[in-house]
């Protein structure tokens, strides 16, 4: 293959943008924000996600695609905290099978990494999100914007990403304005790393969205007023990475009513052609 | 579902004294190196399990005691049996378990083989005040819910429909509200917020025969874990610290919308530092929050309340964890075994915070993880081999000694933004741990093989 045919081919699959853009945060969150993330839980994540997919696929006999679980690991790695190797690999292994199991008129329904997280997080007190990890760094929040762009542009997921923020920032903006509190407050809150994130990393996925645009919409509408109360009512801070999991099984509802063509990754220039997220309807 | 609150840190209460400002209410700890580190700071102690929370907030507060009150919002509505007088030397036995330390160690004479010495420092400070009385408050909107005395302090517990009625109640008691105050109020009260108010009586101070106030413990059940610092931040002329001590059964202890930063710990000191310890702290902190932006959640200690190593002081005792307000260890403390106490089930965190108005508009949000990774702000100084050394090897050490002040003089200026310069001048002064004189120069300098081959001078 040519330089230039890879360099096509790199750039022809969102996933390689997000897996670079995963990887980049990665090495921002251990080197800059000093996560407390031990290199091997990382390398026992992306074992476990890339071993449960291959062996998957070798059960229903699909071509094995490292790209969706090494998306997965990074996800898992980048906001699951934990002091324990078992349970990165744990975490990994429940995200990729939730794929394969938890399935409706042939798409999953949870985002895999999403799932993985909120489970192995609520089950073991040893494993935890740290929504401030990030902070609130200005400059921080316009970088994850630009690259987060440039992710979901691709994958043509952005409307769910902008459609999030702004019914989340409207919440918290009118909470602000009920409150009679400054404008900092509802501004502090919108640059959360961990809320920008989510919106364009997490939510984002193409495959567990609604395949319409206003059923994106909506979808996006659903999680941010869900995150909204369990932050700001039920006091979690992780309130929009529960509403995540919470709302997912509405989106073959919301497909149902307002039905468009499922999404395929791109193929054309893939190695092998599909990857098994394109073989569309349930076997 | 109602919205719950929490109570404000020492700091909110500050807000409205009567006639003092925001500097002279706050009290200061001077340390046990005999400074003042962080003098503009508070102190709370922060149980937490499930939802269930004991605040414990130290009093340090020096001045005239008919000026002192202070205005804590809360939660839910709080009642006698939930507020209890804890025991000063317990929050000062806290702050000095969880304190930043200074390890040193004694380099053998090389030609021969170490040994431990440590100390540690006191940290730091604190404290509130403010005054209030109460009257006909129905009139306003504001309603006196409960009122009783405990200890030294009478109580009010106020709710009110609107900012407005609640700010006439406190100016015409005389406390002293500043402007913005309203604002922040208002929010407070719809988010359901009651008022705790504590002033001195000083009857019951007289007869308590203390100088000082104790600090106020309050227990409350509420699913918000968090700190209001708004009201605090008004008045007060810049960046404020607040120190959070926070004991779980679980693990650390993180700030949710704040992002919680480690201390630079383990750095090797010139062992001049010894007498300068305060100062390289306070130093060291500020440039730390500094290239954060001035401010921001450090933890300087987290650790299981069974041991610590080193030790500033000893870890708490279970009778001093429950006059703490570490609720959940009183059931567990059944028999003891052969008189000795049965193992502490908690773990503490230590966080310093530095903040002000803009850096942190938004109260502190806590959140307990699992995480059991111990850590300190320790800091180390390597004392060199000082006498008559004679031997091969005396050369090599002296050589790898000096080498290695530089490193920690290196260290040091980064560490606390002080100009090197300054650093050799200050060890040059304190006299100790300056550089060997290394004689032989010459021949210490690398190989010297080839002045054999001719030996020719």
């Amino acid at each position: 293959m040519t330089a230039s045919r890879i360099l096509k081919f790199l750039w022809a699959d969102p996933r390689h943008y997000q897996i670079g853009v995963l990887c980049t945060l990665i090495l921002l969150g251990a080197s800059h924000f000093a996560f407390h993330l031990p290199w091997w839980h990382a390398v026992g994540c992306v074992g476990a996600t890339l071993g449960t997919q291959a062996l998957a696929d070798r059960a229903i006999g699909r071509p094995f695609d490292p790209r969706s679980p090494l998306i997965s690991a990074f996800s898992l790695t980048l906001l699951l905290r934990t002091g324990s190797i078992t349970l990165s690999i744990a975490a990994g292994i429940i995200a990729v099978l939730s794929k394969y199991l938890i399935r409706w008129q042939g798409k999953h329904i949870f985002n895999p990494a999403n799932f993985g997280l909120v489970i192995v997080s609520l089950l073991f007190g040893a494993a935890w999100i740290s929504p401030g990890q990030w902070g609130q760094a200005t400059l921080f929040a316009l970088l994850l914007l630009a690259l987060g762009g440039v992710v979901t542009g691709k994958a043509k997921r952005w409307d769910v990403s902008i459609a999030l923020l702004v019914f989340y920032a409207s919440l918290v903006l009118g909470r602000a304005l009920w409150l009679g509190d400054p404008l900092a407050i509802p501004i502090h809150q919108m640059q959360s790393g961990a809320l920008l994130i989510f919106a364009f990393f997490m939510i984002s996925d193409p495959k567990t969205t609604p395949d319409s645009r206003a059923g994106r919409v909506l979808f996006a509408a659903l999680v941010a007023t869900l995150g909204f109360i369990i932050q700001f009512h039920l006091f979690n801070a992780a309130g929009i990475i529960l509403a995540l999991i919470l709302c997912a099984p509405t989106v073959p509802l919301i497909d149902r009513y307002l039905p468009a063509g499922r999404y395929h990754w791109p193929t054309t220039l893939s190695l092998k052609g599909a990857s098994h997220e394109t073989l569309t309807p349930a076997e | 579902m109602k919205l719950s609150h929490l109570l404000s840190s020492a700091l909110a209460f500050g807000v409205l004294t009567t006639a003092t400002s925001a500097q002279a209410f706050c009290g200061f700890y001077v340390a046990k190196a005999g400074t003042d580190l962080f003098n503009q700071s508070s102190k709370v102690a922060l149980m937490r399990d499930g939802d269930r929370t004991v605040i414990t907030m130290a009093n340090d507060y020096q001045g005239d005691l008919t000026e002192f009150a202070m205005v804590i919002p809360v939660p839910t509505a709080i009642k006698r049996e939930q507020v209890h007088i804890s025991d000063p030397a317990i929050l000062k036995h806290l702050d000095a378990y969880t304190a930043p330390r200074l390890v040193e160690y004694f380099d053998d004479n090389p030609c021969d083989q170490r040994l431990i010495l440590e100390f540690q420092r006191g940290a730091v400070n604190d404290v509130v005040v403010t005054t209030g009385t109460r009257s006909r408050a129905k009139s306003l909107g504001v309603t006196i819910e409960d009122e009783f005395t405990v200890g030294e302090y009478d109580i009010q517990l106020l709710s009110a429909e609107q900012s407005d009625g609640l700010m006439t109640y406190l100016d015409e008691n005389g406390y002293q509200v500043p402007d913005g105050a309203g604002r922040i109020l208002g929010s407070y009260i719809k988010q359901d917020m009651k008022f705790f108010v504590a002033k001195v009586n000083l009857e019951e101070q007289s007869q308590t025969g203390n100088e000082y106030l104790r600090p106020i413990a309050v227990a409350f059940e509420s699913p918000k874990f968090m700190l209001p610092i708004r009201l605090g931040t008004l008045n007060a002329r810049g960046e404020q610290d607040l120190f959070v001590y926070a004991l779980t059964r679980d693990g650390q202890v993180e700030t949710t919308n704040y992002r919680t930063q480690k201390i630079p710990t383990g750095q090797e000191l010139p062992v001049y530092i010894k007498d300068e310890f305060p100062d390289f702290y306070k130093s060291m902190y500020k440039t730390a929050a500094k290239r954060e932006g001035g401010h921001g959640v450090f933890m300087e200690y987290a650790w299981d309340m069974n041991w610590c190593d080193p030790c500033a002081a000893d870890p708490l005792s279970p009778e001093e964890l429950q006059e703490l307000g570490v609720f959940w260890q009183a059931s567990n403390q059944s028999p003891r075994r052969g008189g000795k106490s049965l193992a502490r089930d908690v773990f503490v965190t230590r966080l310093h915070v530095r903040y002000d108005a803009k850096s942190f508009p938004e109260d502190l949000k806590f959140k307990t993880t699992g995480n059991r990774q111990n850590f300190q702000g320790r800091y180390v100084l390597r004392h060199a081999y000082e006498g008559e050394m004679k031997c091969e090897a005396a050369k090599d050490y002296k050589v790898a000694v000096n080498k290695r002040k530089d490193e920690e003089v290196k260290v040091l200026a980064n560490l606390t933004g002080w100009d090197r310069k300054d650093i050799w001048k200050d060890i040059e002064d304190a006299g100790v741990g300056t550089k060997f004189e290394i004689r032989d120069d010459k021949e210490d300098r690398g190989p010297t093989w080839w002045k054999s081959i001719w030996d020719d001078e």
